[in-house]
């Protein structure tokens, strides 16, 4: 950061019409200001979209009360109006994409931080890079087209053979449903667990690694035993800023889910989550109610990212910042 | 060899191959995304497509021109409304605030930036849709601009901040005022590292469908203006895709294979030619 050798004398700071005219003259103060008001506008967007939500939602929260959250019913013709099943929805969803992805994107973390040779490391991690810019939209079509048939003829049928006494994997074999939306949205977030995970693998000093090496142990000895963990909180942040993507993701789980408001134990069941009713019914919601509770549900989705995200962004500072990457336990 | 040493050496060997298995199947994901959309859409990319409106609900054949006169009429708007915030903004954390302000902007805009895109959707149908009583253009590409302000920011600023300090002395010593240093001497070193965020913020939301559903809608015709429904490429994937015509279909597959293209490309242009030996945040 600069210093700024022209800062305001006494004289320049008293409110005389000579010293004001001064600083205008200057011209530092009008791009002071002009960049502070640009600055000031993000800030004043985020709360107007609250305040938009908290407000245009007020109709549904006076009539439904916390019973909103409980509430399995999802009924506009009979103005009822219950969030569960697509609290349910989104988070059976994102639940099997972190389950899926978290596993992927850490190993595959381990393998850019810890083996490749920088040159592979960064060319691989720019594929990945690249594998988050894809649309939303190209995963939808490539679930609806691709996926769902695979599903419905070959995977389901085997895991209902091979684990069909859990409740998980029983039911009819449709395709759609809370699994396929879980593993379209898992190959969505896997590219963000990688590169901030090996980021902060990488944020780990060398000594570690060679203190480990020295006392005999393997290479992945000293991976899983001291880097892992000494990156392990900003690992958990990477998570958690994939579980707040995997939460508010619309299109592809819209595409895939089944779009059907009803809460089942079984992942082959057609299900329904919040962005996706959003993306459904919002313009056509008849009626202030209909339209005030799926504000509402936005509310919820919105408060539910704003935290995971703000938590997530806490965990990865407080590993990449402090350098040494070790934390007191 | 005793045979705790074997166990602990196979681990070794098993596990390090397992992360490299992960690396290949997550990079393999963009090859096959990459191919398929090749094969599928490939075979229906024709002039006509480029160049024709919509043909009649169940006929055959039509193009999407007004769909990606639409997307560049949005994303025109998008750029107007964020760019300049942004940019401005990212000049202001950099250069002239203070310890506190910096902060919870910098803080807010990570945070705005994670907000699901749907919900920007709601804000600017709340906004403006609510009160013009229609969907419009203008409301679409309100709500891609405010997805683009906190890129622009965050990447302006760190831009600017890598911008040596010898330079802003440079500039004092010659007698610039701070204004004419920042104009003149550190936007211009750090402004590829600028561009790099903006066109790679407009090319992340080139690919948005969920903000636009309930905004700019969608058209089957031209939409004149700014204040008419617009058609644009990833709202008629979405509809073409969940269509019930097999016709729609191949065209969703075809208009696909268009916007990974677009998307695709700018990101590697951009990544390649511009922001050579910087990395910035991605998120």
């Amino acid at each position: 950061m600069a210093t700024t050798p022209n800062a305001a004398t006494p004289a320049d700071l008293a409110w005389s019409p000579r010293a004001l005219l001064r600083r205008i003259r200057s011209a530092d103060e009008i791009a002071h200001v002009i960049t502070l008001i640009a600055a000031a506008t993000l800030l004043l967007i985020t709360v107007l979209l609250v305040y938009q939500l908290w407000v245009l939602s007020a109709e549904a929260r006076a009539k439904f009360g916390w019973s909103f959250f409980v509430t399995g019913t999802w009924d506009p013709v009979a103005g009822q109006f219950g969030a569960l099943p697509f609290i349910y929805g989104t988070l059976v969803t994102s639940a099997v994409a972190l389950m899926l992805a978290v596993p992927l994107g850490v190993g595959g973390a381990i393998f850019l931080a810890e083996l490749a040779p920088p040159k592979l490391s960064s060319s691989l991690t720019f594929v990945s890079d690249l594998l988050a810019a894809v649309p939303s939209v190209i995963y939808g079509l490539l679930g609806v087209f691709l996926l769902v048939p695979i599903m419905r003829t070959t995977i389901q049928p085997a895991l209902k053979r091979t684990l069909g006494f859990l409740p998980l994997f029983q039911g009819p074999a449709y395709g759609i449903g809370f699994l396929t939306a879980g593993i379209v949205l898992a190959v969505m977030i896997v590219p963000f667990v990688l590169s901030v995970s090996r980021e902060v693998l990488l944020a780990v000093p060398r000594d570690q690694r060679e203190a480990a090496l020295a006392l005999g142990a393997t290479k992945w000895e000293s991976t899983w035993k001291v880097v892992v963990p000494a990156a392990r909180i900003g690992i958990f942040g990477s998570v958690f800023l994939a579980l707040a993507r995997a939460l508010g993701e619309t299109m592809a789980v819209t595409m895939v889910i089944g779009n059907n408001p009803k809460i089942a134990a079984s992942l082959f069941s057609p299900g329904y989550s919040i962005a996706a009713v959003l993306a459904n019914e919002f313009s056509e919601a008849t009626g202030n109610l209909y339209l005030s509770a799926l504000i509402e549900l936005g509310l919820v989705l919105f408060l539910l990212t704003f935290i995971l995200n703000g938590l997530a962004r806490l965990l990865i500072l407080v590993t990449t910042a402090r350098g040494s990457g070790v934390l007191p336990t | 060899m005793n045979a705790r040493l074997m166990w602990r050496k196979t681990l070794n060997v098993t596990m390090l191959s397992l992360t490299g298995v992960c690396v290949l199947i997550t990079v393999s994901v963009l090859f096959f995304i990459l191919g398929y959309l090749v094969y599928n859409g490939g075979k229906d990319l024709s002039w006509s497509f480029f160049t024709r409106l919509p043909a009649p609900v169940g006929e055959v054949g039509g193009g999407m021109a007004n769909a990606i006169l639409g997307s560049l009429k949005l994303l025109f708007l998008a750029a107007l409304f964020g760019v300049p915030i942004g940019l401005l903004g990212g000049v202001y954390l950099s250069e002239f605030g203070g310890r506190t302000l910096p902060f919870i902007v910098r803080y807010t805009a990570d945070l705005l930036n994670g907000v699901p895109s749907i919900v920007i959707g709601i804000f600017a149908y709340a906004l403006i849709v609510m009160p013009m009583h229609h969907f419009s253009t203008l409301a679409g590409g309100f709500a891609l601009g405010i997805m683009v302000i906190p890129t622009v920011l965050r990447n302006t600023e760190s831009f600017l901040s890598e911008v040596p300090s010898s330079l802003r002395e440079g500039a004092f010593a010659m007698g610039a005022n701070k204004w004419k240093m920042v104009a003149t001497v550190v936007l211009p070193a750090a402004s590829r590292g600028i561009l790099t965020g903006v066109l790679l913020a407009l090319a992340r939301v080139a690919g948005e469908t969920a903000p636009l559903l309930f905004t700019a809608f969608g058209n089957r015709y031209w939409s004149p203006g700014w204040m008419q429904p617009t058609s644009s490429l990833p709202v008629i994937i979405y509809t073409y895709a969940t269509g019930p015509y097999e016709d729609w279909h191949r065209q969703a597959w075809a208009a696909g294979l268009v916007l990974l293209g677009l998307v695709l490309v700018t990101n590697i242009l951009v990544r390649a030619f511009l922001s050579r030996g910087t990395s910035f945040e991605r998120s």
